[in-house]
């Protein structure tokens, strides 16, 4: 588990970053993206997924959250 | 264009690497890269922020470095302690040219060295009371000071001392905020992880200490970030943000206060200068203030033009208005510096090795001036540094992460640059060989170099740089006769 932080891209994407390793990259694809249900499994552009549990639709980005990765660590 | 094509530059890495073990070069290879503008990501063709190997000259810091040196030490009105033997802070004292104004040992004291110069029997027997005394007679002999920061050095994180138990006490017995940095030398591979621990720190102990309190805020409150005041750089960059009729609240940290910081969080947008150092802050604000955050580049006319606009259009239309007016007022100014210098200065060509923001940043000033950057690479940079450099560098340039001693030398020997800009480490050996070099980390004690002020500076520096008849007079009398007397004798 590590801390990340997910905030709005310039483009309108999402950002994540991961402070601890000093990690950006953009997410390609979230799992759930409702206003009930968002997070789950996220794939990055650097080939790196992770996963962050299921929440409502935060009101404001950006947001530190508790993520898995999910597979082998990516540079 | 680079001087070299795509080929030959990537054979004078391998030519370069070739001297290295088998595992040296496998590890270094990684690190040197040809540069190519349609890569994305910057970890597909190099890799940083990596351990240095052992044996090669590096010129990276430490943590304490990046903590000290870089982000506390340029906050004038709190007293820094270097806590731990004592050469770590005598030897980095007032070397980095953080212009502040304020009466040095009264109410400032950014060119001071506070120590605890640890002996044997205090790595034996533990530091905290040694500390503890310290600060108290700080409080008696500088009481104007507004707080403390206890820098640790190496053998703090080794002996186990609790820093932050002595700080706390301390901190109520004074009534003053005391801030335990736990940047010791050996954390990390390069100062890099000192900025971010000095930027937790100041999370953690200082920038929440005003919420809530009230504040006289305008619509055009912004702060600086990152910017450090070497040779008055912020004086440089602040003039033109309050032209243009926004309010600077905090520089962070050149010539910055505590109080400032404090004061931050009330801020409308955080200018972000030195990305590397002070991202995790502005990230922090943004988080949980909703401040949000830009970079800008105040180096050379086209990158300061696009980055004040940049800048206006988080504001209403009369900032935006006032932006155009600074631009226009300030462009007879570098029409005229610009007719003047780049005439002596086209066609240069030029290699950057510095620190946190500058071998990206400075790239646009040189292109003002006509000349040009064939090279660049970073002391500590990460892999998002990098991302931001290769669109600014041009294709078939090399790019060099934490570079040794002796590729730098060899790539300056094949690319012969007309003037290399780098440290005070390098600037003796390449001048020994014939190259102008300038140091783009104090600007060669010199500048401003940010703001339009600063680059009238910048211009007439690199000119006297390259055009100091010295570099005609390289070849000694006896040497420069041979030929002719050879071409006799035959």
């Amino acid at each position: 588990m590590a801390n990340i932080m997910i905030r709005q891209a310039d483009n309108g994407g999402l950002v994540f970053y991961l402070p601890k390793r000093d990690l950006e990259a953009s997410i390609q694809s979230i799992e759930f993206d409702s206003p009930e249900k968002w997070g789950g499994e996220l794939k990055l552009d650097n080939g790196g997924a992770y996963y962050i549990d299921p929440i409502a639709r935060p009101p404001r980005l950006p947001i530190s959250l508790r993520a898995k990765r999910l597979g082998a660590a990516e540079d | 264009m680079a001087v070299l094509t795509r080929e030959e530059t990537e054979a004078l890495i391998a030519e370069v690497l070739e001297v290295y073990p088998d595992k040296a070069k496998k590890d270094r290879a990684k690190h040197l890269a040809v540069n190519d503008q349609s890569v994305e990501q910057s970890k597909k063709c190099i890799t940083s922020n990596r351990k240095s190997l052992p044996g090669v000259m590096t010129i990276r810091g430490c943590a304490y470095a990046g903590s000290k040196g870089v982000v506390w030490g340029p906050i004038k009105d709190m007293i820094h302690i270097s806590h731990g033997p004592v050469g770590c802070g005598q030897y980095s004292r007032a070397g980095r040219r953080n212009y502040y104004v304020g009466t040095t040992g009264v109410d400032s004291f950014g060119t001071m060295n506070f120590t605890s110069d640890f002996q044997e029997k205090d790595i034996v027997f533990g530091g905290d009371k040694k500390l503890a005394k310290l600060i108290e007679e700080i409080e008696q002999l500088f009481p104007l000071h507004k707080g403390i920061s206890v820098q640790s050095e190496c053998p703090i994180g080794l002996i186990g001392d609790d820093i932050e138990a002595v700080s706390k006490k301390a901190s109520a017995a004074i009534d003053k905020p005391v801030v335990p940095v736990r940047c010791e030398g050996f954390r990390g591979v390069s100062q890099s992880l000192g900025h971010h621990i000095a930027n937790d720190t100041i999370r953690d102990w200082v920038l929440d200490k005003r919420d809530g309190k009230a504040y006289d805020s305008t619509p055009y409150d912004v702060a600086i970030i990152g910017d450090y005041n070497i040779g008055g750089d912020a004086w440089a960059s602040r003039i033109l943000l309050e032209e243009m009729g926004l309010r600077v609240v905090a520089q962070w940290s050149g010539d910055g206060t505590i109080a400032e910081m404090m004061n931050t969080p009330k801020v409308k947008l955080n200018l972000l200068h030195c990305y590397r150092s002070m991202n995790y802050i502005s990230r922090h604000m943004e988080e949980k203030y909703g401040i949000p955050w830009m970079e800008y580049n105040f180096f050379g006319p086209t990158k300061i033009i696009e980055s004040l606009r940049k800048i206006a259009d988080f504001f209403d239309d009369s900032i935006r208005e006032k932006c155009e007016q600074v631009i226009a007022r300030y462009q007879p100014m570098m029409d005229e510096i610009i007719a003047k210098y780049k005439p002596r200065l086209q066609g240069k060509k030029v290699m950057l090795y510095v620190g946190g923001l500058r071998p990206r940043h400075v790239i646009g000033a040189y292109e003002d001036l006509g000349m040009e950057v064939v090279g660049t690479g970073y002391e500590f940079a990460h892999n998002d540094d990098y991302d931001r450099t290769i669109k600014e560098m041009g294709n078939a340039t090399l790019l060099y992460d934490d570079i040794t001693g002796f590729e730098f030398e060899e790539f300056v020997k094949r690319i012969k640059p007309d003037m290399v800009g780098s440290g005070i480490k390098e600037k003796y050996i390449f001048q020994k060989m014939g190259i102008p070099l300038r140091q783009m980390h104090s600007w060669d004690y010199s500048g401003p170099y940010h703001g339009y002020d600063g680059f009238a500076i910048f211009a007439r520096d690199m000119d006297i740089a390259l055009s100091n008849p010295v570099w005609h007079n390289m070849t000694p009398p006896w040497k420069k006769a041979e030929p002719e007397a050879a071409q006799k004798a035959a």
